[in-house]
């Protein structure tokens, strides 16, 4: 419990105002090195200080920072609490920065329990801390694992595995050092190692911050079944043509990405191909993946149109959705309805501005209604990302560093094994034996 | 009259003779029962003690105040430093042991212990009373009591040797194996698994062409495992060892009789070691490789009996005949024992507990391969470990439990109580998170008051390491006080020296740092009378601080979560919202602090933190 923790303690983009909590015996020193007006070690206990966030000569945000010292405290730990007011790219931009400057971001209940453990709080309420504890980690696990299926765990799990390779053949020049098959890694091999390693790092680095792998924002599946005007929705909110809006039923079977802003709140659009029960085989391959999607999204638009009347498809696309965070649309509004009455449902169409503001409404609404709101997490771990790839950065930094004084490989090691430790972080693979397999798997070693 | 002891050792391995030499010298009576007092201390597969990570096992025993170093040093064959041109925490010595004199120096020192007596007797039953050990059965129904009992029984348990198809039942040697110790052990409750090693032919040296092999000498510089001794041996008059590589044809012979081999044949039930592979193992396995290395080692100096690592198998005898003479320089080798596969019963290590005494049976203990090891510097170490604990045990003082972060012996026993093992495991360099700090050259400064607490390390040896420990402090401080004059005469000593001047003037330790400059140049500039061993480690602790300070950082953190121990009472189905998985692996592995809770795998962070809250509401009230 010596480290300091930190996390966004309000409803991400619900309301002008955030805050990042911090709790720990650093909280006020890793704040002070960003916060510009004045010296915050010196400020008194329980006052609001006003300033500016700085980082890296870069001014981040306007924000009033509350200090509080321990004892008298949530947790009896020092605490800090940052109020800003500007959008979620920005609360999410400090909380990175927070922990790039040594926080942990808590485990969900974690303030709580260090209350607990602290002596904040008295015993009757130890069981509901356990449940909290369980509960969130529980969620935030799920949502990790979805965020993490695309494309950046795999470009993570190869800049691992080509790590695990770099580590298993030292563990084997040190384990076995008369084996001659396994190549001895030198300073000089590991130096150009390293360097390829870091460059694919930084790649990936430039690419979350572009915002290209790791999206801020809210995931939206449009789903429905062909031709009920999913890409003209997507389109008149996007305001570009980027689907191919057609009316042959079927066409569109790649995901097609694009972003808006409604609110300061970010929505990232995945349309998808119609769910349709088809013999066509790629087509299903697109049914498959709407399906998958609806899963991963976290909000789906369910699409029906108006002017015909349910059929088993809809019904299916609806049951589907069930358990998920979702808007019925019944598009098509604009001519006498046909289709039956659904229950909860928003009409609208896609003709005019006019026709698509329900709908936008409803996300709004849908947003503040705090069904989604535990995703939060799906924010932060993006910024948890993004400071532990950071971190593995400085590991192999200093790796090159320390190569110029001609430290021994075996001691570089510890740094490089700490850097596929934090990639594993992000991933969430923490199998501890991955080591001893590999070195195993690709070298024939023994007696 | 039946006889009583106070502590009983079952099997006179490298686990049993230090559990038998520790007890008695911590002044328990002791008895030290083995089928062949010829055997004690045998050698039964390499011809080695020591080699990367287990050099260092071997130096921390003698910390600890074991034996195996000293026995070593006083047999040896040859000896080396391995990896001495990479960092201080990676070299490890390994020396060629003859083996022949090796067990007869251990049983003279086992001789000279008056509470130790040794017997030649076959086990197979132990004396049980609630839940407490009370003694033995040997195999003509004498029963011997005791107040605790240290089973190290190696390979012997139901052992079976296994030769292409034939199956033999019998240990090493042809000694005779124990038929019930195993199921008597199954019945109080073990679980037994069934594991498998082998070993490669043994080759009369006369019939080989050594000239048409590469030869592999010794180290030019005296070693010895032991803190206490000085260096015996003539550097100039070592063994040499050979190496020897397969070739296409060997190859050919195995792919075409594989099915006869033991292994492949399916005459095996046991797991054998990745680590140790045969080599029709190596071929299946790596068939893209078009030779593998050998090596061809003397066994003793007393005949010439030598030792092909590599080439263990388990091929019939006319196959294996005809794979040695495929080998360059071997043609007319003649093969003197053969290779064999042997399998043997072990227990599961996690009803053990980190004393290594048995969750089952009270002052029950266990060390070596029936605890799923292999190797004997990995089963000496836990003899050692086992004998301190017994001892301690009977005089009501809590085990000696070494920390990840002190010894490479507490590494291992950890790993067995903690993770088990389903194949023999072996000590690697990689298996120690804190290896920085578990170097060979400061196994005594880390472990030798544990082995003067414990009575094992006299006053004298307990004086020469306080001298040691203060003399580093001194030269310590020397080098951090001493200035480096900047004149024309240090100019002139690094200009001849072919090293940069310092633009400006710094202290030797800062000097020190900088990747040429060693401490033996610092003698240039200041007075540095003390050993070479002193020296050493002021310079590892200056040279590497950046990187120790990292180790010790991450060892602070693992210290915290050490400290935090968990009662032995708790009852893990009152711990609410525990995964099911960690439920499970908690009950049957029952971690004593929450450090080793956070080892067992399946037990999740959100276990942990569920588990933490729950200790303070039920145990924290009195904080």
């Amino acid at each position: 419990m010596n480290d300091t923790i930190c996390a966004i303690s309000t409803a991400l983009g619900v309301g002008a105002i955030s805050i990042i909590r911090l709790s720990g015996q650093d909280a006020i020193t890793i704040v002070n090195k960003i916060f510009k007006s004045k010296d915050l070690t010196r400020a008194a206990s329980h006052t609001i200080n006003y300033g500016y966030i700085e980082y890296e000569k870069q001014t981040i945000d306007e924000v009033l920072v509350t200090i509080m010292k321990a004892p008298k405290t949530y947790t009896k730990e020092d605490i800090v609490e940052i109020n800003c007011h500007g959008s979620i790219a920005t609360v999410n931009k400090i909380l990175e920065i927070l922990l790039t400057l040594g926080c942990r971001l808590a485990e969900g209940g974690e303030f709580t329990k260090r209350a607990f453990l602290n002596g904040r709080i008295d015993l009757v309420q130890a069981e509901a801390v356990s449940d909290l504890i369980a509960s969130t980690t529980e969620a935030s696990r799920n949502l990790s694992l979805n965020s993490i299926k695309g494309n950046l765990s795999k470009i993570i799990k190869e800049l691992r595995q080509e790590i695990l390779e770099v580590l298993a053949n030292i563990a084997v020049n040190i384990d076995y050092p008369e084996y001659e098959d396994a190549e001895e890694i030198t300073i000089d091999l590991l130096k150009t190692k390293n360097e390829h390693i870091l460059k694919k790092l930084k790649e990936i680095l430039n690419t979350a911050k572009d915002g290209k792998i790791i999206k801020d924002g809210i995931n939206v599946a449009l789903i429905g079944k062909p031709n009920v005007g999913k890409s003209s929705i997507l389109n008149r909110l996007l305001d570009e043509n980027k689907a191919i809006v057609t009316n042959v039923a079927g066409t569109t079977r790649d995901i097609v990405e694009g972003s808006i802003t409604i609110k300061g709140i970010k929505f990232n659009f995945i349309d998808t191909a119609g769910i349709r029960q088809t013999t066509d085989e790629i087509e299903k391959i697109g049914v498959d993946k709407s399906k998958e999607i609806s899963k991963i999204a976290d909000l789906v638009i369910c699409v029906l149109n108006g002017q015909e009347k349910l059929s088993d498809e809809d019904k299916e696309i609806l049951s589907i959705t069930k358990n998920t965070p979702r808007i019925i649309f019944v598009n098509k509004n604009d001519k006498p309805l046909k289709i039956d009455k659904v229950t909860s449902a928003i009409y609208g169409n896609t003709l005019t501005e006019e026709g698509i503001k329900p709908l936008k409404e409803q996300m709004i609404k849908e947003f503040n209604l705090n069904k989604i709101n535990t995703q939060d997490f799906t924010y932060v771990s993006n910024a948890r990302q993004i400071a532990l790839l950071k971190k593995c950065q400085q590991k192999l930094e200093n790796i090159s560093k320390q190569i110029e004084k001609q430290t021994p490989v075996d001691m570089l090691e510890i740094d490089l094994k700490q850097a596929y430790d934090l990639l594993g972080e992000i991933t969430g693979e923490t199998y501890k034996d991955e080591l001893i397999d590999e070195l195993f798997k690709n070298f024939c070693l023994g007696k | 009259m039946i006889k009583m002891y106070d502590i009983i050792v079952v099997g006179g391995g490298h686990a049993g003779c230090e559990a038998a030499y520790a007890a008695s010298k911590m002044g328990k009576k002791t008895l030290l029962v083995t089928a062949n007092i010829n055997n004690i201390a045998d050698m039964p597969c390499n011809p080695s003690i020591g080699g990367t990570a287990k050099g260092i096992v071997v130096r921390e025993i003698d910390a600890l105040g074991g034996i195996m170093g000293k026995v070593a040093d006083s047999s040896l064959l040859q000896i080396k430093m391995l990896n001495s041109k990479k960092g201080p925490a990676v070299r490890s010595l390994r020396a060629q042991a003859d083996k022949k004199v090796y067990p007869q120096k251990m049983l003279g020192v086992l001789k000279a212990n008056k509470n130790l007596e040794i017997k030649e007797a076959m086990v197979e039953d132990l004396i049980v009373e609630d839940n407490k050990i009370k003694g033995i059965v040997l195999s003509t129904f004498e029963k011997i009591l005791s107040k605790a009992v240290i089973l190290t029984t190696g390979t012997y348990l139901k052992a079976k040797i296994l030769i292409g198809s034939s199956k033999t039942a019998g240990g090493p040697h042809g000694e005779k194996e124990s038929k019930n110790l195993s199921d008597n052990l199954r019945f109080l409750g073990f679980e037994i698994q069934r594991l498998k090693t082998g070993t490669p032919p043994r080759i009369d040296k006369n019939s080989v062409d050594l000239s048409r092999l590469q030869e592999e000498k010794g180290d030019d510089k005296y070693y010895t495992f032991s803190f206490d001794n000085k260096p015996t041996y003539d550097k100039d008059q070592q063994e040499s060892c050979y190496l020897v590589y397969t070739n296409a044809k060997t190859h050919e012979i195995i792919n075409q009789n594989l099915e006869k081999s033991s292994m492949y044949g399916g005459y095996v039930e046991g797991v054998g070691p990745r680590y140790c592979p045969s080599i029709e193992d190596k071929i299946v396995r790596f068939s893209d490789k078009n030779r593998h290395q050998l090596f061809f080692e003397p066994e003793t100096a007393l005949n010439d009996e030598w030792y092909l690592q590599g080439f263990s198998t388990s091929m019939p005898i006319d196959i294996q005949e005809k794979m040695v003479h495929s080998l360059e320089g071997f043609e007319h080798a003649k093969i003197l024992k053969n290779a064999y596969a042997i399998e043997y019963d072990a227990i599961n290590p996690l009803q053990l507990k980190s004393s290594l005494e048995t969750k089952i049976v009270e002052n029950l203990f266990t060390a070596g391969q029936i605890n799923g090891t292999s190797g004997y510097e990995e089963a000496a170490c836990q003899g050692l470990i086992a004998g301190i604990n017994a001892a301690l045990k009977l005089d009501n003082k809590k085990p000696l439990v070494l920390k990840r972060n002190e010894a490479y012996i507490g590494v291992l026993i950890d790993d067995l109580v903690t993770k088990g093992t389903k194949e023999p495991y072996r000590l690697l360099t990689s298996r120690a998170e804190y290896r920085l700090i578990l170097r060979g050259d400061n196994a005594d400064l880390r472990l030798r008051k544990y082995g003067y607490e414990v009575g094992l390390i006299n006053e004298k040896q307990y004086a020469n390491l306080k001298l040691k420990e203060e003399q580093i402090k001194q030269v310590t401080e020397k080098l951090l006080t001493t200035n480096l004059k900047i004149n024309a005469k240090t100019q002139k000593i690094f200009l001849e020296n072919n090293i940069d001047l310092p633009s400006r003037s710094e202290n030797l330790a800062q000097l020190l740092k900088r990747p040429e400059i060693n401490i033996e140049f610092l003698k240039n500039f200041i007075d540095l009378n003390y050993t070479s061993e002193v020296l050493e480690q002021v310079e590892i602790a200056i040279k590497y601080e950046g990187y120790i300070n990292k180790t010790n950082k991450e060892v602070e953190k693992l210290l915290n979560l050490e400290d935090k121990q968990i009662p032995e009472d708790i009852d893990y189905d009152k711990v609410s919202n525990l995964a099911t998985e960690a439920r499970g692996k908690l009950k049957q592995v029952k971690p004593v602090t929450i450090a080793q809770a956070t080892r067992i795998s399946g037990v999740n962070p959100a276990d942990i933190a569920v588990l933490t809250v729950y200790l303070k509401k039920e145990y924290g009230k009195n904080e």
